[in-house]
């Protein structure tokens, strides 16, 4: 063996194209349709109606003719400060509620740590109606601690309480994440080192879980800004951007404003959503192979002190969901207390009456199934196709998406594009698959980081292993990721199906006669003023959630034990 | 619903969701399935599509039920591609939009003599045909009153009174139809300059300004709020349900709007549109509406509804629908100028 | 002709040269380490060579055939990674069959051919456990058994043994490489540790900043370092700075040592002269030995079976080396700190570098 003279036809200024395996094309095909997939779902549903942002109610072209006389209206431009404020209030206090709590589950002996853990996931199963209801019962002028917050609970009181509810387990499930994956070593040297706890809770564990604080911070806000459901409960005259879309396009039938309005809406939420992306760039892997799993060892002062901590949050999340449900068995609040079942024979209530909840069943199950299915092969064709680096970013771009857009601006562009008379997939408006689709695309980004950072987790070289072996990459897929992958797999189906039972703004324009959810059935009972009926739906869809929610739990610890033998050492 | 058919409506759930992931239970019968949309109350539907479907065999309403403005919203979103066949008990300034629009199917129902002028559209054929007014009046709570101490209004011009201070809830405006016709009534039967300075005045006592037109006077039924501004039948029947709230009619007159029934341009089953069209005017249909409404379409039919103010009708103002659609932008604008978005600290 | 050829291959980053034209030819049946520090383009080398990480342009040939363009599963190889790679959720025969099952071969060959690859590698009772059952060491062979499986007619290691305990991974380079021997199969591997190429590699490529430094037998490589970068990576070594006086003869600060003939370099260049420790001579000086040189034990670090002497010339202490020293010659000359004595620095030892 010598080192080669470069011979004379050496091909030294052509580079060099690698040739594709049936695999790549595959792959790369499966990429092309993702991205066509996610156009249709979320991209050219939004562009059909952010486009007549610049149109007048005529449909005639106008430039930026609708955003001038947006930002020249003083009251409209307040609702953007409005929204920035009370985003701003939640994430202030949810964070700081969340990182203590996810503390005390992930670095405190707890007694009861997982009724605590399932206690703080309770408001995810909830339509964000329910702590507007219960908030009206507790704090509303006719409620039991009127007064008690020196002034009316509708407006920007209102709305914070509710979205820390809201937004809290969201905070709570990443901050949990980011404490659990702690490197033991870490605090051993510190303690070593002759650090103060509070020295090494600044010099160690805060920057430890930094991400996950930004990342919780980055949501909970774009949370707040989007929702729409709380402030119209109980915003009173509070106006924030996600009910002026809902002034200019349900009050006035105005979609050129709403347009704008939802535009302007984006922009905070995807300044967030940049950041984030900035941010969670730079962290890689924290936690390296050979860390040591921190475990808690008992410490009287600070687990006491944690537990009543932990205790109070509870309490507080519980004393809401119970007042919702006490409120749905109560004949007629405040005058007629006396107690009925009444409130939950919903066909008394609403056209559809039981039906909308199986409706809901359906399709929740639908979504969880269709979505979860393309969530993870779509992330991992995204995440293992080899090259075919535009196209890969095209998809990453239209996966997150849809966490800066705001349900009702989604629920609108479904309108305009899925009912073109021009659209060959006009078939699909006003079934319940429209409905499927619709969830689907509104909770994308979620599920596609979930299932991105699961396939990130294990071992890139899966795929040159298979290659060499000369293994299909489609049955490497589904013997060895998937199956590994299973827990994510689960997580982003229960994501899935908890949403859909709660979700509202998007998908009140697409109901069908048939089709109707028990989640917009709710909003209609309560806005026809039967609160109760809408709170006994609530506690209809919570219960649900949490009933599917325990059944995964049990699943993962008993099934899946079985099943994933190889786990254990 | 029996336990029995909960339990198979359970397993066809089920079933269904596992087999048919993602579309719908196909049609069960031959009926011509009519797709109404509407914007009626809740518990309204099923005696309509009963009564409805009696007289029609042949025919089954499947509705899509929303507030008005939602219900207006999506039609107009359809516009391209129309899903809807017949509107059947929608704001007729809503109706009098698709009319502009092109969006309606003009037909005048047979039996249409038998409607008063008023509640139709004037042209021939007609446009739309109304089913009934409702109306914007006063909701005032009484046990709050007797609580409070206060006395209740007599009429708008009451409202303003200091004693009312942050007590007051109207629905706005700019989400509203019902807020819309309340201001409309008041700059009619004031004058324009008369009826801002008034809502200047009252803009003092309203505690929110809601974005539904029912919920006022749900909240003033329910003590929430000592008086609710809105609509006239959710008052009534949540008075039926045992709340202490009296309607008031204030003296000056009332604001009103109708609703009413038109056909979509377009739709697949014109014929049964045109049945339904037809059955809407009828003296049954009409007795049926006058169930909840306190003024229907049809000459002749009175029956006021449980807890109703006897002297609404006379009370209507005489409601210049035309002005009230062309005006409709300019009022907004300026109503949004003065008084939305004011919910720091009020002076 | 040779197994494998590698021509004019070059890896861009953007702007960055992750390879820079690098040719080289492999023998059918030759062991091949590829040695270097971190970031020196060998395991970049090695994926261009398995397709993973295909080259900005250049050739590769394996076996007279161009798979320059081919991709991954075209080409024939068996690779081996420092994380192992092993599925976890699949048990050890499962693995090691992964191969063998998408080639439609029947149940009962397939069992036979994992129970001879598990015994070949010496873990003939492991199939039916888990990967998280095994010790790193086990999990190495069965990567090992994995990939060759399918008898590749190239084996690629990629760093197999750096994440392993030095005692085993003392054991597994002797066993991977009798195992190499036995099947004669071509092997490529990565590695950054010099003991591992030294002891396993019929020959070794050392490359630094993305291109080939010396391609050689181990003995060339420590023997005959071809440039200053080999031999200081490779082994211990004493750098003199100095000039070159005539073609044989070097200047280190004042004072002259004889070399063997420099034809590359020219007189009046300052160059770097060079000495293994262990080539330091102490016993056994005649009396006209050349390049002798008194200096006195400044340091003593006790290594085991030998000590490390930092020396230092008395005549000019700018002179500085370091020699090793065998417990016995320390003993029989009663070396301690301080000593004074005379050491040689043989001409036929010493080798010359420019600066």
């Amino acid at each position: 063996m010598t080192v080669a003279a470069a011979p004379p036809h050496a091909t030294r200024l052509r580079a060099t194209r690698v040739g594709l395996s049936l695999d790549d094309l595959v792959m790369r095909l499966g990429v092309v349709a993702l991205a066509v997939v996610l156009l249709v779902i979320v991209g050219l549903p939004l562009w059909s109606l952010l486009a007549k942002g610049f149109e007048d109610r005529d449909g005639q072209f106008v430039g930026l003719a609708n955003f001038v006389a947006y930002f020249s209206t003083p009251a409209l431009f307040d609702s953007a400060l409005n929204s920035i404020a009370v985003a701003l209030v939640a994430t202030l206090i949810v964070v700081p509620l969340a990182f203590i709590y996810a503390y005390a589950l992930t670095r405190a002996v707890l007694p009861l740590r997982w009724l605590f853990q399932g206690i703080s996931l309770i408001p995810v199963f909830a339509p964000s109606l329910l702590p507007g209801i219960a908030l009206i019962y507790l704090f509303g002028n006719q409620g039991f601690f009127k007064g008690v917050l020196g002034g009316p609970i509708y407006g920007f009181d209102g709305i914070a309480i509710a979205q820390v509810f809201y937004c809290f387990p969201h905070a709570t499930l990443i901050l949990v994440t980011a404490l659990a994956t702690a490197d033991a070593r870490l605090y051993e040297a510190a303690e070593v080192l002759g650090a103060s706890r509070l020295r090494t809770f600044f010099t160690v564990t805060l920057p430890g879980a930094k991400y996950g604080l930004i990342s919780a911070a980055l949501v909970v806000f774009t949370l707040v800004i989007t929702d729409f459901g709380i402030p119209k409960v109980i915003g009173g005259n509070f106006n924030v951007l996600a009910t002026d879309v809902y002034k200019q396009v349900i009050g006035q039938q105005n979609f050129s404003m709403g347009a704008v309005v939802g535009l302007v809406l984006l922009a905070p939420a995807a300044l967030a959503f940049v950041v984030d992306r900035l941010v969670q760039r730079k962290q890689v892997a924290l936690l390296t192979a050979r860390a040591v799993p921190l475990i808690p060892r008992p410490q009287l002062g600070r687990d006491a002190l944690l537990t009543g901590f932990c205790t109070l949050v509870a309490f507080g999340i519980l004393a809401i969901l119970g007042t919702a449900i006490w409120g749905s068995l109560i004949k007629y609040w405040p005058y007629n207390l006396s107690l009925t079942l009444d409130n939950y024979d919903f066909a008394k209530f609403d056209a559809n009456g039981w039906d909308s909840y199986f409706n809901s069943l359906q399709m929740a199950v639908g979504a969880a199934v269709v979505g979860t299915a393309l969530m993870f092969v779509g992330a991992w064709l995204n995440e293992k196709t080899r090259g075919f680096h535009v196209m890969r970013g095209v998809v990453q771009f239209l996966a997150f998406l849809p966490m800066a857009v705001p349900g009702l601006v989604l629920g609108l562009g479904y309108i305009f594009f899925f009912n073109a008379p021009n659209n060959p997939l006009n078939f699909l408006y006003a079934t319940m698959a429209i409905l499927v689709v619709n969830t689907v695309a509104h909770f994308y980004t979620v599920g596609h980081l979930t299932a991105t950072t699961a396939l990130k987790q294990i071992d890139p070289e899966f795929e040159s292993v298979s290659a060499s072996l000369k293994v299909p990459v489609w049955r490497t897929f589904a013997r060895v990721t998937t199956p590994i992958c299973l827990p994510a797999v689960l997580d982003i189906a229960i994501y899935l199906f908890v949403n859909a039972m709660t979700t509202v703004s998007s998908v009140i324009f697409l109901y069908a006669p048939d089709t109707k959810l028990a989640s917009v059935a709710a909003v209609n009972i309560e806005e026809a003023g039967t609160t109760a009926a809408a709170a006994a739906l609530c506690i209809v869809i919570v219960i649900t959630s949490a009933a599917v929610k325990a059944l995964h739990v049990l699943a993962d610890r008993f099934l899946l034990g079985r099943l994933q033998a190889w786990r254990r050492r | 619903m029996t336990n029995s058919s909960f339990m198979r409506r359970a397993a066809m759930a089920g079933l269904a969701a596992v087999a048919t992931v993602g579309f719908g239970l196909p049609a069960m019968a031959q009926k011509t399935k009519l797709t109404v949309y509407t914007a009626l109350e809740n518990d309204q539907l099923d005696p309509f599509k009963k009564a409805f479907e009696v007289d029609n065999k042949d025919i089954e309403i499947a509705w899509v039920r929303d507030s008005t403005g939602v219900v207006t919203a999506k039609l107009i979103a359809e516009k391209g591609n129309p899903r809807a066949d017949v509107i059947w008990g929608l704001a007729a300034s809503s109706i009098a939009l698709f009319s502009t629009m092109n969006m309606l199917d003009p037909y005048t129902p047979a039996g249409a003599d038998k409607i008063k002028p008023m509640f139709k559209s004037g042209k021939s054929p007609e446009t739309w045909v109304g089913m009934d007014a409702y109306l914007s009046l006063i909701c005032f709570n009484t046990a709050e009153g007797k609580k409070g101490n206060k006395s209740a209004p007599a009429s708008w011009a009451d409202l303003i009174k200091p004693e009312y201070k942050d007590s007051i809830v109207m629905p706005n405006p700019a989400s509203s139809g019902t807020g819309y016709l309340t201001v409309a009534a008041w700059l009619q039967i004031m004058g324009e300059q008369a009826g801002w300075k008034y809502m200047d005045a009252l803009h003092q006592n309203i505690a929110q300004y809601i974005h539904s037109g029912s919920a006022p006077c749900v909240q003033a039924a329910k003590g929430e709020r000592l008086i609710g501004v809105g609509l006239d039948m959710r008052g009534a029947s949540e008075k039926s349900k045992g709340a202490p709230v009296d309607l008031i009619v204030p003296k000056e007159g009332l604001g009103w709007e109708l609703e009413a029934t038109a056909i979509i341009k377009g739709t697949k089953n014109l014929a049964a549109a045109k049945k339904l069209a037809d059955w809407a005017v009828t003296k049954k249909a009409n007795e049926l509406y006058a169930k909840t409404y306190a003024v229907v379409a049809y000459d002749g039919v009175v029956a006021l509804p449980k807890n109703y103010p006897a002297n609404a009708e006379k009370a209507m103002i005489k409601n210049d629908m035309e002005w009230m659609a062309k005006n409709r932008e300019r009022i907004l604008a300026e109503w949004t100028k003065r008084y939305d978005g004011k919910s720091a600290p009020k002076k | 002709m040779s197994y494998l050829r590698v021509s004019n291959l070059t890896k861009r980053y953007g702007s960055f040269a992750a390879l820079g034209d690098i040719s080289l030819e492999i023998g059918e049946g030759e062991f091949v380490c590829f040695l270097g520090p971190s970031g020196c383009g060998k395991t970049t080398l090695l994926r261009a060579i398995a397709g993973l990480d295909p080259q900005t342009s250049g050739t590769i040939h394996q076996k007279g055939q161009d798979v320059s363009a081919l991709p991954p599963a075209k080409r024939d190889f068996g690779i081996v990674f420092q994380s192992y790679a092993l599925f976890p959720n699949l048990n050890v025969a499962d693995n090691v069959g992964y191969g063998l099952v998408s080639r439609r071969l029947a149940r009962r060959d397939v069992t036979k051919r994992v129970e001879e690859l598990l015994a070949l590698v010496g873990l003939p009772d492991a199939g039916p456990k888990y990967p998280a059952q095994l010790s790193g060491g086990q999990q190495q062979r069965v990567a090992l058994a994995r990939a060759l499986a399918t008898s590749p007619g190239l084996l690629l290691l990629d760093e197999p043994l750096s994440a392993l305990d030095a005692r085993v991974r003392l054991r597994l380079r002797h066993e991977i490489k009798a195992l190499q021997r036995r099947l004669g199969v071509t092997t490529v591997m990565v590695t950054h540790d010099q003991e591992e190429a030294l002891t396993m590699a019929d020959r070794i490529v050392v490359m630094n900043h993305g291109a080939i430094e010396q391609v050689g037998t181990p003995q060339q490589i420590y023997r005959a370092p071809a440039t200053a970068f080999v031999a200081d990576f490779v082994g211990s070594m004493n750098f003199l700075s100095g000039r070159l006086a005539a073609p044989d003869r070097v200047t280190v600060a004042g004072l002259s040592f004889a070399c063997p003939v420099q034809d590359g370099l020219a007189a009046g260049e300052d160059v770097r002269l060079c000495i293994r420790p262990e080539d330091v001579r102490v016993r056994d000086l005649p009396a006209d030995a050349s390049n002798r040189l008194p200096i006195e034990v400044a340091e003593l670090d006790f290594v085991g079976s030998f000590c490390r002497a930092s020396l230092r010339a008395r005549a000019a202490p700018a002179i500085e080396l370091t020699a090793d020293f065998s417990s016995n010659l320390m003993r029989d000359l009663g070396v301690t700190a301080g000593s004074q004595l005379d050491v040689a620095l043989p001409p036929d030892r010493l080798r010359v570098f420019a600066a």
